[in-house]
């Protein structure tokens, strides 16, 4: 117990971290009223912005007020979302709160995120097993190529070759966008490449490693079955490394999607983030990146939890 | 004997492909096992008395190893004879762990980690006898109970690592027996245990016989073991049987000249009484009478005070330190020059940690240590840098403490070079000469060490502790790994350099029978202190304290017609010395039995 909340506390102060560091890179990237309303506003106008939001006070200050006004869920406003066109001058429109458009996001973005590793676990998984199980055979072989493949493709292309063949050529898929089901496939696959052959590769090391300890040639010795010494011995023991690299690629998922949404024109946080960038965005930028961080926190302390209950050895802090 | 015998093997040949030709590990062994017997396997490693036995469970085949000649018929449960070299994987599957069971040599890595007690025990019920649910349950409460554990139902629902390494054997053992098997294959099944567990389990298995009628193939290198165990005995050298017949035959009588070299070279306890200084082993050709006896100097060359170290076990929400593993506690004594004292002990008793402490490859909590005129523990790093010239260590592992990508020559000279003692070719020369000092030749100077058998390695390992002259060496463990006729070759091998050199060593060890061959003065360490200390003859002919009786009592006797009373077959859980943080220790007090023979009190 006194190691969960620890892991919590470390992560919540891993947070704030993040924040901040957001927070002072955006006061770097130049004047943020400028940014705002663009080179073409008048210094009334600009005058006017800063006060309102705030941007006279003192560095320190507005951090302050950045962080409390965090605590209580308020990101603040978009900079574009929710005006007409641009910014009047007279600021009478507000723009739309950052963290709901960061949260309409979110779904896309899950559902991407999810059908990837959907893919990406069981064949990643039952490909490294296989592999393992026969080392050196025809079949280690073909695992080892595709992972290889799988690992250092290059994403973009690899996603345009999809688009080419299933979408333009074949006419099966539509070429982007979001939707239905047949929407989330070609992306889907275009992200599932790289974990599973990440997977595949530590899976078949893993295995291969635990296949060889005595406790298998114990199983063996009890007239256990070879499938069932692989998955119910073997596998057990190989899951702590597996997990580890499921959730370093799901965090990948969740916050380096852009490329493939971009490309796939997927409304998710990645292509969120690279508008909000281009578009000098700045509070929509720290929401997006908070969230984030939130959540591959989230997926780590996940992978933490779930060592414990794959492998009873590890006894979660405590340091001997 | 006119039963029919529930194994027999004939011409039995096993090989294991390799790149060029094929290595052949069994050549025509053939042998019987008869309903009920034990028969013990003996043989040093490579022998090929593993891969015999495991070529009986097909399972040689899972590490490419291949059985091209020979039969082996095994007596099945309903009475039909099956060749199990033929037997397709089907038939495998129904005999392995259902009609032959197996134990194995390391109990703690021989058990899945990551399942329980429970469900490991019952797999082979469900497997086999089609149990499931309570009557699993049920079974596998009885076996943990015949196997005498304690609170069996709890421990159904442990992990492995929860239990000490005697009790994991009893789970492997029961296990093994969970389908009521005719015939029980031993592998080493007591090497990797302390010896006071070691004759527990040796009685557990000795009364499992007598109640389950199982015969036993019990695979050994330790004669001792074997005399105290086996009706009948096959020995083996190089993958061939070279001797078989009654336990008594082939200690009492052997006739092959391996087996005689075999029991020579196995150090006996009590036959140093009336000596008092060490003995050479007696090896092929050489009756141990020759000695040049190393006599002990009366001058102190070590003086280690109230040593203490502690290991701090953290928890907590800040990670603070909740309890201590007290390691070595308040642990007193002296090494004269050209002397041998030997730490003995099991493990986790501190033996190793006090070696350490001393070398300062661990920097103690507590105590002074002098060596000659110098507080070692006061010393700075340079200095102390340059006093390890003085003082060198030889590990147990010699496959572990050899760097494998270093040539030998660069090894042993890596201290010379350290200490900037010699340059160019006058390094070699050194090197060469301590080669020749401990039996290896020249030739070997720019081999690597994976081209070296165990023994030659574990010499490398000494010449490289010898190579800057030092007045004394912790040899820890340093002849455990290795077979009985070399570890025979090494321990006089440091005898002669003891006399020869003047050295001094501090020599860590389980094993009773070599401590009393090579020591001068013995400690005997338990939980953290020194229980009881004195000159050899004192500690072996005389012992005070209970502790150090029942490790003697516990050591297996050479002789078949000397078999151990049916000792208690429950077994005492090793209290473990943790305490809670704060926890204030007694100091050690001691009575002073006779002049030097210090008894721990209370």
């Amino acid at each position: 117990m006194a190691y969960y909340l620890r892991r919590a506390g470390n992560s919540l102060l891993l947070l704030l971290l993040t924040v901040s560091f957001v927070f002072i890179a955006g006061r770097m990237i130049g004047d943020p009223a400028l940014n705002m309303l663009g080179p073409g506003a008048s210094e009334v106008a600009l005058e006017k912005l800063r006060r309102a939001a705030g941007l006279n006070d003192p560095i320190w200050l507005q951090y302050i007020r950045y962080v409390g006004n965090l605590l209580t869920g308020d990101f603040g406003v978009s900079y574009r979302f929710g005006y007409s066109v641009l910014p009047s001058e007279d600021l009478d429109e507000i723009g739309q709160p950052v963290i709901d458009i960061v949260i309409e996001r979110l779904p896309a973005t899950f559902l991407l995120a999810a059908v990837a590793m959907g893919v990406a676990v069981p064949l990643g998984v039952l490909m490294g097993v296989v592999a393992a199980a026969h080392p050196r055979s025809v079949a280690d072989r073909i695992v080892t190529i595709i992972a290889l493949a799988g690992v250092s493709v290059v994403q973009f292309w690899l996603g345009l070759m999809l688009i080419v063949f299933f979408a333009v050529q074949l006419g099966w898929l539509p070429t982007g966008g979001y939707g239905g089901f047949h929407h989330v496939i070609l992306p889907a696959l275009t992200l599932a490449a790289r974990p599973i052959g990440r997977i595949a590769q530590i899976t078949r090391s893993a295995m291969l490693d635990e296949m060889s300890k005595p406790y298998v040639v114990t199983a063996r010795a009890k007239g256990v079955r070879e499938w069932q010494i692989v998955f119910v011995h073997a596998l057990k023991n190989a899951a702590v490394p597996i997990i580890t690299m499921i959730g370093d690629e799901l965090s990948a998922l969740l916050t380096g999607a852009i490329l493939v949404e971009k490309i796939f024109a997927w409304p998710g946080i990645g292509l969120l983030i690279i508008d909000s960038l281009t578009r000098s965005d700045l509070p929509l930028i720290q929401a997006s990146i908070a969230v984030v961080a939130t959540l591959v926190v989230v997926v780590n302390l996940m992978v933490d939890f779930s060592y414990r209950l794959v492998n009873p050895r590890i006894k979660l802090g405590t340091r001997a | 004997m006119t039963l029919e015998p529930l194994v027999s093997i004939e011409s039995l040949r096993v090989e294991f492909p390799s790149k060029d030709e094929p290595v052949v590990a069994v050549k025509d062994v053939g042998f019987e096992i008869f309903p009920g017997e034990i028969l013990g396997l003996v043989g040093e490693s490579g022998s090929g008395k593993s891969v015999t036995s495991q070529a009986l469970m097909q399972l040689t085949k899972f590490s490419a190893g291949q059985v091209t000649r020979g039969s082996l018929n095994f007596v099945r449960r309903d009475g039909s004879n099956t060749d199990l070299r033929h037997a397709d994987e089907q038939q495998m599957r129904d005999i392995r762990g259902n009609e032959i069971g197996m134990i194995f040599q390391e109990p703690m890595v021989a058990l899945n980690p990551s399942l329980t007690i429970g469900w490991q025990l019952s797999e082979g019920l469900r497997i086999h006898r089609g149990l499931s649910g309570k009557s699993a349950r049920r079974r596998s409460l009885e076996l943990l109970r015949k196997v005498r554990i304690p609170e069996p139902a709890q421990r159904l629902r442990q992990y492995p690592h929860e239990l000490s390494g005697g009790m994991c054997q009893r789970v492997v053992i029961a296990m093994a027996l969970a389908c009521e098997p005719r015939l029980l294959i031993a592998d080493e099944p007591t090497t990797a245990l302390d010896v006071t567990v070691q004759a527990e389990i040796l009685a557990l298995i000795a009364m499992l016989r007598r109640e389950t009628g199982a015969a036993i193939l019990l695979i050994t290198h330790d004669m001792a073991v074997v005399a105290q165990m086996a009706d009948r005995v096959v020995v083996m050298y190089r993958g061939q049987i070279v001797e078989h017949g009654s336990v008594r035959q082939i200690l009492h009588r052997p006739e092959h000249d391996y087996t005689r070299t075999l029991l020579a070279a196995v150090p006996r306890i009590g036959e140093m009484s009336g000596y008092s200084g060490p003995r050479r082993m007696r090896t092929a050709g050489n009756s141990g009478k020759r000695d040049k006896e190393a006599v002990s100097g009366r001058e102190r060359l070590l003086d280690v005070r109230n040593l203490t170290k502690r290991f701090p076990v953290r928890g907590g929400l800040l990670g603070r330190t909740i309890a201590n593993v007290h390691a070595v506690e308040d642990v007193s004594f002296v090494v004269n020059v050209n002397e041998t004292l030997s730490l003995v002990g099991e493990s986790g008793s501190g033996k190793s940690t006090a070696g350490n402490c001393i070398l300062r490859l661990e920097e103690p909590d507590k105590g002074r240590i002098m060596f000659k005129e110098h507080d070692l523990l006061s010393l700075s790093r340079p200095v102390m840098r340059s006093m390890r010239r003085e003082m060198q260590v030889v590990f147990q592992d010699p496959y572990g403490s050899l760097n494998p990508q270093l040539r030998l020559l660069d090894q042993v000279a890596e201290p010379i070079r350290n200490h900037k003692l010699e340059t160019g070719t006058a390094v070699e020369d050194r090197v060469a000469s301590i080669f020749k000092k401990v039996g290896m030749p020249r030739s070997f100077l720019r081999r690597y060490p994976s081209e070296l058998s165990g023994g030659q390695r574990q010499r490398v390992a000494i010449a490289r502790s010898l190579i800057l002259n030092p007045s004394f060496i912790v040899a820890d463990e340093a002849v455990s790994s290795l077979d009985v006729t070399i570890q025979a070759q090494v321990l006089n091998l440091m005898m002669d350099l003891q006399a020869e050199l003047g050295l001094s060593y501090l020599f860590i060890s389980h094993d009773m029978a070599v401590v009393e061959r090579v020591s001068h003065r013995v400690a005997v360490m338990y939980q953290g202190r020194i229980v009881e200390i004195g000159s050899r003859s004192s500690i072996f002919e005389d012992p005070r304290h209970d502790y150090t009786k029942s490790l003697l009592a516990a050591v297996p006797r050479m002789n078949p017609d000397i078999r151990a009373e049916a000792m208690a077959v429950t077994s005492a859980t090793v209290e473990s010395p943790i305490r809670p943080a704060g926890y204030k220790p007694d100091p050690c007090r001691y009575d002073e039995v006779s002049p030097d023979h210090l008894v721990l009190q209370g």
